[in-house]
């Protein structure tokens, strides 16, 4: 008998009873408290939140954040900067270079101030991490207040990769002190349109 | 070595094991402020007991759903008896691709497995990425902690460590410098990797998908890099569906270090375009601890690590002294089923507060699953010799009132008599080693009670004085 069918033998002959699967009622806080709840999120994990000023575009804040860098990555169009070229075969020496990425984010989450980052808004899977600095963009009105509407909000057809990133790479791994920017991003911006 | 004298040793630097309490006290601290913010964070433990519950009474279903979801995503889905298997299968993966440099986020199972020095005996160099992994790696001990692996070692010495493979300065220990050190010295393994390997956190049988949870992005980078991912997984990892995980996401990182959620929580369903992805199913004993029903609930756990942070005796012992790869009360419910014998002494490494139970964000009932296989250790023989014989002797006079009275009024005649020194000597009375005997009393609470109940029926109770109410 193969390893998997003796695993699957295993199970059905060792198994409880079956028990039922509970339904996951709503537990939807107050919507009108949602941004709120966002920005105190980001705060807390550690991102900078910044509200696009009327008449201003995403990429005059991008500039204005990061006069000095060279390769910016993106997602979302940044009329007048120079984009380095990422698609999904770009060697991992060059992504290496990238200083900035800048991606749209799907919808945020206020608990928590996740946003869900699909593969179609990436150039590359390792875009995001491998940045030195990220910048998600998100639409105001997309937030949602937890972690099941969220999960409400994937579309489970067109699923092959996709992350929920809550603030920079962080570690605590040395005596319990907080640093920012371990292996991923070293700075979170979360431009909120 | 067993726990009693691995404590032991862990306990002669005073100074050493109350720095180490507090900062696991700290990050139990941090949890109830996290979980303190949710209102409703009882319904949600009780949430994920049932869903954790349901899939166990379900698991053939639902390793056959995900391993069809899985191939249909273009997964290549491999199946484990043992840890073994599981190494020939990674080093297999290895060889086809003649790679020869990994990088591989934290596994506990690959831990378990004792993955990394299979692989380095044929010739695989394995880089832990994890800082705390990485650090512990270069150091040459277990991890002493499921997520927080290197919580044992002072920023001094994580400073010697790096100061002797990376070449920092002798006196460097700001935990910022090192970590910027181990960025750049990681960034070029990243860049070098033929294959990276990471765990799982939950795979979802209805997308036949997985997750992987980090805060260092340690896992995403290295997986999106190299044409080869390979996961590992125990068969308990499976959740039902893709909702389920607004419950899992919610308690596993709040109970974990009273954050929020980690930075990067990452979902695999598709291999990136001409990159192929492996996920190795391992059961290594599950399908076991799974036939017992007074232990199989230990296969809820998400590790969170909560109830080691909480565990007294953990705090004051280390994850060392538990000489297993889970340590903490979970690693003391889940060792035995691997072997007995040897991990006899994990089941009484708790003073069964309760307070494992009580942070348990899939409600495991640990402490009461610490106490059935204590039965258990005594009636397989296991115990100590000397234990053993006094648990015989003692419940042979606890079964004998009589007996009983007789000897405590020896006791307390012998006890009052011998001096301080020999009665707290630890190799005659062991449990004096720490403990202040109690001062004898001059009489026993039966004696006493006789002597009261007979003087009470002399003089019957008076009539309590009914006050005139006006």
């Amino acid at each position: 008998m193969s390893s998997r069918d003796q695993i699957i033998a295993n199970v059905k002959a060792n198994k409880p009873q079956a028990l039922p699967l509970p339904e996951i009622p709503d537990f939807g806080p107050d919507p009108a408290q949602t941004f709120t709840r966002f920005s105190d999120s980001l705060a807390f994990v550690g991102g900078q939140l910044v509200e696009l000023p009327a008449g201003q575009t995403v990429a005059d804040v991008v500039r204005e954040r990061f006069p000095d860098a060279q390769r910016i990555a993106a997602s979302v169009p940044l009329a007048g900067i120079p984009l380095m070229p990422v698609d999904a075969q770009t060697p991992k020496e060059t992504l290496e270079q990238v200083d900035v990425a800048v991606l749209q984010g799907v919808f945020g989450v206020g608990e928590n101030a996740a946003i869900w980052v699909p593969e179609a808004n990436m150039p590359h899977r390792s875009l995001p991490f491998i940045a030195q600095h990220l910048v998600l963009v998100i639409d105001r009105y997309t937030i949602v207040p937890n972690m099941h509407e969220a999960y409400r909000q994937i579309d489970k057809t067109s699923l092959s990769y996709g992350v929920f990133i809550a603030g920079p790479s962080k570690t605590a791994d040395i005596e319990q002190s907080l640093v920012v920017g371990a292996h991923g991003a070293r700075s979170l911006t979360v431009l909120v349109r | 070595m067993n726990h009693p004298q691995a404590a032991e040793q862990f306990n002669r630097d005073i100074d050493r094991t109350t720095w180490h309490d507090k900062a696991l006290w700290f990050v139990r601290q941090k949890r109830d402020r996290a979980v303190y913010q949710v209102p409703e964070w009882e319904q949600l433990r009780e949430l994920a007991s049932q869903i954790k519950n349901h899939t166990l009474s379900r698991l053939d279903d639902y390793l056959e759903e995900f391993e069809r979801n899985a191939q249909q995503n273009g997964i290549q889905v491999h199946w484990a008896a043992n840890a073994e298997e599981h190494n020939r299968i990674v080093l297999s993966i290895l060889q086809k691709h003649n790679a020869k440099r990994m990088v591989k986020s934290k596994s506990m199972l690959t831990e378990e497995c004792h993955l990394n020095p299979f692989l380095e005996k044929h010739g695989i160099e394995v880089v832990d990425t994890d800082l705390g992994e990485r650090i512990i790696q270069f150091s040459h001990e277990p991890p002493s902690h499921i997520v927080m692996p290197a919580i044992h070692l002072k920023k001094e010495e994580v400073g010697r460590i790096f100061h002797e493979h990376l070449g920092t300065p002798a006196d460097a220990s700001d935990p910022q410098f090192l970590t910027e050190t181990a960025r750049q010295h990681l960034r070029q393994k990243f860049v070098a990797a033929e294959v990276a390997l990471s765990g799982v956190n939950f795979a979802i049988a209805e997308t036949g998908g997985f997750v992987v949870c980090t805060n260092e992005g340690n896992a995403d980078l290295g997986v999106t890099l190299t044409p080869v991912h390979i996961a590992s997984m125990g068969i308990e990892k499976i959740i039902p569906k893709l909702e389920h995980l607004g419950v899992f996401t919610r308690l596993l990182t709040r109970s974990a270090t009273g954050q929020l959620i980690t930075a990067y929580t990452s979902h695999f369903h598709k291999p990136r375009p001409g990159q192929e992805l492996h996920v190795v199913i391992v059961d290594n004993g599950r399908t076991e601890q799974l036939g017992r029903p007074d232990f199989r609930n230990s296969l809820k756990c998400i590790r969170c690590g909560a109830c080691m942070n909480t565990c007294p005796v953990y705090r004051r012992s280390g994850g060392h002294s538990y000489d297993y790869t889970v340590p903490g009360p979970i690693g003391s419910i889940l060792s035995p089923n691997t072997d007995l014998k040897k991990h006899s002494t994990l089941p009484f490494a708790s003073t069964l507060c309760g307070s494992c139970s009580d942070v348990c964000p899939v409600k495991i009932d640990i402490h009461v699953q610490l106490y059935k296989w204590r039965q258990i250790i005594s009636k397989e023989k296991v115990m100590p010799a000397g234990k053993r014989l006094s648990m015989k002797v003692l419940a042979n006079v606890l079964a004998r009132p009589s007996l009983y009275a007789r000897l405590g009024r020896v006791a307390r005649k012998v006890l009052s008599l011998t001096p301080y020194a020999i009665s707290h000597a630890g190799a005659i009375n062991p449990w004096a080693i720490a403990r202040e005997l109690p001062e004898p009393p001059k009489q026993s609470f039966r004696d006493w009670y006789a002597q009261n109940a007979a003087k009470e029926m002399e003089t019957p109770v008076s009539p309590t004085p009914v006050v005139d109410p006006n």
